[in-house]
């Protein structure tokens, strides 16, 4: 089984002209069982600097997302994938919110509109937009986290 | 400026352009271009090698499946729910489309028309491979010839 993932991002190539308004840090959890879709959300991450230093992790199911938390770790963001071996998303978003997990929980996935999917929302989503994030999502994303501070 | 490397932007340009002409690629592409950097210059390859890799697999896969005297329609139908996925992500449409539509054949249980798709997916696949690869290879002349891969914009970009 893949190990979860941490890469930091110290921020340091940051635009001047926002640097003063830009957060401290940021730490994002993708959570997705393809490859590609971490590859892709955290080189995004990464490039966007929306915080002085980025901190993402990854976990290729809900189960692994759910033993990061147990282990002592917190974010300020989880993307969850839906369709998921071991552990979906829509379970592993009830257990989080079970364990009283305050990150802001976004469901990320290419399903189509159902039951599949508002039961995914229902599982306590903040949000769940379509994959892949574009850039102008995730900064989205972080302005919200920002208002409910 | 060497005419050479000139002439090898300018192929890769009007290559780039004929894929996006005729559907094999879309503006997700220039999307992961945007992505690659100096820190990790071998970042839409790598992508693109996923996709490639992973899709063989899941063809395979779906081969296999729709020979079975019980055809799983709930797996077929999650396998191209994947490729779709990812031939969204690296910006295919023609596999995409071709993966919804076999989708549609699965949740009526039509195996014939499953087939008929699953045809219809490798082929759209194997383009879009081969596509690609050329792609990359026009690319590396023009970086080994010591230029730098021109900026694209799509000239028919999908909404």
């Amino acid at each position: 089984m893949a190990s979860p993932s941490t890469r930091i991002d110290d921020g340091r190539d940051v635009d001047s002209d926002n640097s003063g308004l830009m957060r401290e840090k940021l730490s994002v959890l993708i959570v997705d069982d393809e490859l590609l879709v971490r590859k892709v959300h955290e080189k995004l991450l990464s490039k966007l600097k929306l915080a002085k230093q980025v901190q993402t992790q990854t976990a290729t199911n809900g189960k692994e997302a759910l033993d990061l938390h147990l282990s002592g770790s917190s974010f300020d963001i989880i993307l969850m994938d839906l369709q998921m071996p071991i552990m979906d998303g829509t379970e592993a978003t009830k257990e989080l919110r079970a364990m009283r997990v305050e990150s802001m929980i976004v469901g990320v996935t290419s399903v189509d509109a159902g039951a599949d999917k508002e039961a995914f929302m229902e599982a306590g989503l903040d949000k769940c937009l379509p994959k892949l994030l574009t850039a102008d999502k995730i900064k989205s994303l972080v302005e919200t986290l920002e208002k409910n501070k | 400026m060497d005419v050479g490397l000139m002439q090898m932007q300018g192929r890769l340009t009007d290559y780039m352009n004929s894929l996006f002409k005729e559907g094999i690629l879309d503006s997700q592409y220039l999307e992961l271009h945007e992505l690659q950097d100096e820190s990790n210059p071998g970042f839409v390859v790598e992508v693109v090698s996923l996709f490639l890799t992973d899709s063989e697999k899941l063809l395979d896969d779906l081969s296999r499946d729709l020979t079975q005297q019980n055809v799983d329609f709930k797996r077929a139908h999650a396998q191209a729910h994947k490729m779709k996925g990812s031939s969204c992500s690296i910006g295919a449409p023609r596999v995409k489309n071709a993966c919804i539509v076999f989708q549609n054949f699965c949740q009526e249980k039509n195996i014939r028309g499953c087939l008929r798709c699953l045809q219809q997916m490798k082929q759209e696949f194997v383009l879009v491979k081969s596509k690609l690869e050329a792609l990359f290879e026009l690319e590396q002349q023009v970086v080994a010839a010591g230029g730098s891969l021109p900026k694209m914009q799509p000239i028919n970009p999908s909404v």
